[in-house]
């Protein structure tokens, strides 16, 4: 890559390229497309949480005005992708859709997708959904995590493969704990977290031919969506065709296909129309996924002048009957301090709920709760402060790969944060700080996710003008993919970003993985270098074949545009575009070029840092938290687009204040039911909540990781919050709160 | 690029526009209750098939200063009118309960939560939506400084910050920030960009709101 890039830090930040349209209400959501004919479908959920339906009485419902359909096992049409018998859960019975919607009369989970009303307009699908009646043999349930802990089970990835993040893990002396001169011991427990984006998952599904699908569908991977579905339905990819150019939040709930979107299919085919479903917002509590309840324990034996000996991290997490989910609650354990002897044990519950899905962070931010909080605790023993002991046991390579890092400036982290949040101002011993009638305390939380890079394929096409149009299957739910990609290009090239345009959410463009694992900009971007260099290579060999000499021995990195004119090493050559593209006779130039990760991979621990400091106030009498102020330090490579990258930072730990205060999606055991389920009882933080957050980037290339250099920021950005948030309150109080949320009964 | 076509199509959203389709709708509809075809629905048994096209209510409201009649069902919100009957989707449904703020309108000049207000309810009344506030190519300025500020990421809840954020400074609850954050939390975005947003409504509270 161009160094010009990183040393180019004077550039104006880039606003949202598809900023306009956001604010205009222009742009358009997967259930906002206006097909001729169309019909909409609402979905009724199992009142159960396991047995079997004895009998569905719809004759009501399809009496009701305008009702095109009552959809469910009795009379769905057959889905050629659905195996006849279940397999194990780690083997799905159709891809992405392991919960064969419509296909039989077993309830697995409570509000269970089991009935689709199909009618002419929203308002008449809703009350006829209300005339169907269910009647159900009902078994006994379990879906309790705690009560069941013991019957959790190694998942099938830890048993196959030892080297899995799920495998139990073992470095040193398995019984080292129990000789160290510090001894420390906890439980933690994280409750079910609901990623609730703003945008209720929808889905308009078309069935353009009867052998030809299209989906508008709020999803975090068009091409995952277009092969599931091909699959499920018997169909060449091709025939396939999934659109989410704008998606409203996803959070990790977009990462897999679910069975609404299957229903909403099923019913379009039935009722030969297009076919909208939008779930509601209780249904995104049991139909799209959410972070799973988890229990920790973890041991943690040091030296009494703060040098780690041992640590031991246990995790159980809920799973659902159907599906083995698995998430890198204990790899943050494994890596992230130099502890001689370190054990890990993950283990899975599977419950009669639906399958949890990766929620931002996913795992780690789990675990990060559990060890940051601990960490903190043992500082606090041996009287050190939380940081001091962080660096005292600082990785200058990774302890668990036994490679070196690619790249990590935690140390710039702890210096910068310290200074914003005021650290000087933190007192040792807790609840010696008061600010009026409010105890003050500070703490902090570091984080880390692996800079994961996929192949990426863009294509690029330049025209006389100086336009340059690029395309690609990525989705963008939020952070500002496209904007990152005009920037990148605009800063390989040197043409203006309102001549770039970048195209994506569409299965038809050229191939992308999912927008998920922080892996966007490390990915793609790699891919969007790649065709702009591959671009200016065609203008030099153009050039050079019309005699200008200069261009003979030239290499992409010489050549950049000032608008529609190609310089060659500052100004040494030119030309321009439009009569080099001319004298050849073209219009345009184009170019589709596919990047990937290389073997560094095999010889590096690649990963993102982050380190987040809290300010709180908590009220003595009430018991009520307030966050006064978040400092964000990030090691997330290259920044390529500060703008948008520090809202992502600051969307990060205000995500980190809910999981911290407010968000917890409570079970009724006795039915198996959520209680807390819409925006009123689940609280994530709203305006009131979220104080000035303060974002740093060390903003340093990794050009090992990727030719960009940057190492993702989107889970980094929530990752360690939580417990910055909870050591805080530890500080202000001295009262340790190991279960989340940290609502005031806990405090009082 | 306008000279030369790409390999790539945009997304279309099938062969007829949505307007041809809305126009088709109603003459399904004038079809449906006409003497004739109720005859013949009643031999069919679809009494009530037929009593669904008497069931809608005329109504008549100014959307973005447009004059409006509409039919609507009784029970239909002003959220789903606004989207599924005319097409202006930049109204969102967060919730349908009144909790989120996503569909937030100005009626009369005062923000509503379209999802809990019917559309029958709205009769002579002005109903300004996210479509409205430019004035043609010129942003209102509360939309140009959620630009400048990054005052949203998927952009999902923004429609509804905005409305919500003029209506904010209208309503003479923007002197501070403490007042914003309180006045603005009706408003909620999953993705955080809460910060950036009281900066932008800060900004425009400053500059002097046209509204």
């Amino acid at each position: 890559m161009n160094e010009a890039f990183f040393d180019k830090k004077d550039y104006k930040p880039l606003d949202r390229v598809d900023g306009r349209l956001k604010v205009t209400g222009a742009a358009k959501y997967s259930a906002e497309y206006a097909l001729p004919n169309m019909a909409y479908a609402v979905l009724i959920g199992s009142r159960i949480a396991k047995g079997t339906i004895k009998s569905i009485d719809s004759k009501a419902a399809e009496r009701a005005p305008d009702v095109l359909a009552v959809i469910s096992y009795v009379n769905a049409i057959k889905v050629p992708g659905y195996q006849p018998k279940g397999k194990h859960p780690s083997e799905p019975s159709t891809q992405g859709q392991p919960l064969r919607v419509f296909f039989d009369n077993k309830i697995v989970s409570n509000d269970q997708p089991i009935v689709a009303v199909v009618a002419t307009s929203f308002e008449k699908a809703r009350h006829a959904a209300t005339l169907v009646k269910i009647q159900y043999n009902k078994e006994q349930h379990m879906t309790d995590l705690e009560a069941n802990a013991a019957k959790a089970v190694l998942p099938a990835s830890g048993k196959k493969n030892p080297k899995s993040p799920t495998a139990d893990y073992d470095r040193g002396e398995k019984n080292a704990f129990e000789s160290a001169p510090v001894k420390f011991e906890a439980e933690y427990v994280l409750p079910t977290e609901v990623h609730n984006p703003m945008e209720l998952q929808s889905i308009t599904a078309h069935w353009e031919a009867d052998d030809k699908l299209t989906v508008y569908d709020k999803v975090q991977g068009t091409k995952m969506t277009q092969k599931n579905f091909a699959k499920e339905w018997n169909l060449p990819e091709e025939n396939v065709k999934c659109i989410a150019t704008f998606v409203g939040g996803a959070f990790g709930n977009g990462l897999h296909n679910w069975p609404h979107e299957t229903a909403a299919i099923i019913a379009a085919k039935q009722v030969k129309r297009p076919v909208k479903l939008v779930l509601t917002r209780e249904q995104m509590f049991t139909m799209v996924g959410y972070r799973p309840r988890t229990w920790q324990k973890i041991q943690v034996g040091a030296t009494k002048d703060g040098k780690l000996v041992a640590i031991n991290h246990h995790s159980v997490g809920q799973t659902s009957s159907y599906e083995e989910f698995t998430e890198s609650t204990l790899q943050q354990t494994r890596m992230m301090y130099a502890s001689p002897n370190v054990s890990t044990r993950y283990r899975i519950l599977p419950l009669n709920l639906a399958t949890p899905i990766w929620m931002r962070g996913p795992g780690e931010a789990t675990g990060a709760f559990a060890l940051e909080s601990a960490m903190d605790e043992v500082a606090h023993e041996i009287g050190m402060d939380p940081i001091d002991f962080r660096l005292a046991n600082y990785t200058e390579s990774d302890p668990d790969k036994n490679m070196p890092w690619s790249t990590k400036y935690m140390r710039e982290c702890y210096e910068e944060g310290k200074k914003r949040i005021g650290w000087e101002n933190r007192k040792l011993k807790p609840g010696s700080l008061r600010d009026g009638e409010w105890l003050v305390g500070y703490g902090m939380g570091t984080g880390t996710f692996g800079a994961n890079r996929n192949a990426a394929t863009v294509h690029a096409e330049l025209d006389s003008d100086g336009n340059l149009v690029m395309h690609c299957a990525i989705t963008d739910i939020g952070p500002g993919t496209g904007t990152a990609m005009v920037q990148i290009a605009s800063n390989t090239t040197g043409l203006p970003t309102e001549k770039i345009t970048f195209h994506l959410g569409n299965s038809t463009f050229p191939n992308a993985g999912l927008q998920g694992g922080s892996s966007t900009v490390n990915s793609v971007g790699p891919a969007v270098l790649a065709a702009c260099n591959a671009l200016k290579e065609q203008l030099i060999t153009m050039a050079a074949g019309k005699g200008n000499a200069a261009f003979t021995s030239a290499k992409p990195d010489d050549l950049m545009f000032d608008k529609t004119e190609i310089q060659l090493g500052g100004k040494s050559a030119k030309l321009t575009l439009g009569d080099l593209l001319k004298q050849n006779n073209i219009d345009k130039i184009e170019t589709t070029n596919e990047s990937k990760p290389d073997e560094n991979r095999n010889k590096y621990s690649m990963n993102a840092f982050s380190m987040h400091f809290a300010m709180v106030h908590v009220h003595p009498f009430t018991g009520q938290v307030r966050v006064k102020k978040i400092v964000c330090c990030a090691d997330a490579g290259t920044i390529v687009s500060p703008k948008t990258a520090a809202s992502q930072m600051i969307g990060g730990a205000t995500g980190g204040i809910g999981m911290a205060l407010t968000e917890d999606a409570m079970m009724d055991h006795r039915f198996g039911r959520y209680i807390t389920k819409d925006l009123a009882d689940y609280h994530v933080p709203v305006h009131a909540d979220v104080p000035e957050i303060d974002v740093y980037f060390v903003n340093k290339p990794d050009l090992l990781a990727d030719p960009v250099g940057s190492k993702g920021l989107g889970e980094i950005a929530i990752i360690g919050v939580a417990p910055a948030i909870a050591n805080a309150v530890f500080n202000a109080t001295g009262k340790r709160i190991r279960e989340l949320p940290i609502t005031p009964d806990k405090l009082i | 690029m306008d000279k030369s076509k790409s390999k790539y199509e945009p997304e279309r959203e099938g062969s007829e526009s949505r307007r041809d389709f809305l126009k088709k709708s109603s003459i399904l509809t004038a079809i449906a209750v006409a003497p004739v075809a109720v005859a013949k629905a009643a031999e069919h048994n679809l009494g009530e098939k037929i009593s669904a096209a008497f069931e809608t209510t005329p109504v008549n409201v100014t959307v973005n200063g447009v004059k409006k009649q509409l039919n609507v069902e009784p029970r239909s919100t002003l959220l789903d009118t606004l989207r599924e009957q005319l097409d202006l989707t930049g109204t969102k449904k967060g919730c349908d309960y009144g909790q989120c703020g996503a569909c937030t309108v100005h009626v009369n000049g005062q923000r509503v939560l379209s999802c809990l207000s019917l559309a029958v309810m709205h009769e002579g009344q002005e109903v300004t939506t996210i479509e409205g506030l430019a004035k043609g190519e010129e942003l209102h300025p509360m939309q140009q400084a959620f630009i400048k500020h990054d005052g949203f990421q998927c952009g999902y809840c923004t429609p509804g910050q905005i409305m919500s954020a003029v209506a904010c400074i209208n309503e003479g609850h923007a002197s501070n920030e403490a007042d914003i954050r309180e006045f603005m939390s009706g408003n909620i975005c999953r993705c955080g960009a809460y910060p950036n947003i009281v900066k932008a409504i800060q900004e425009v509270k400053n500059g002097g709101q046209k509204s």
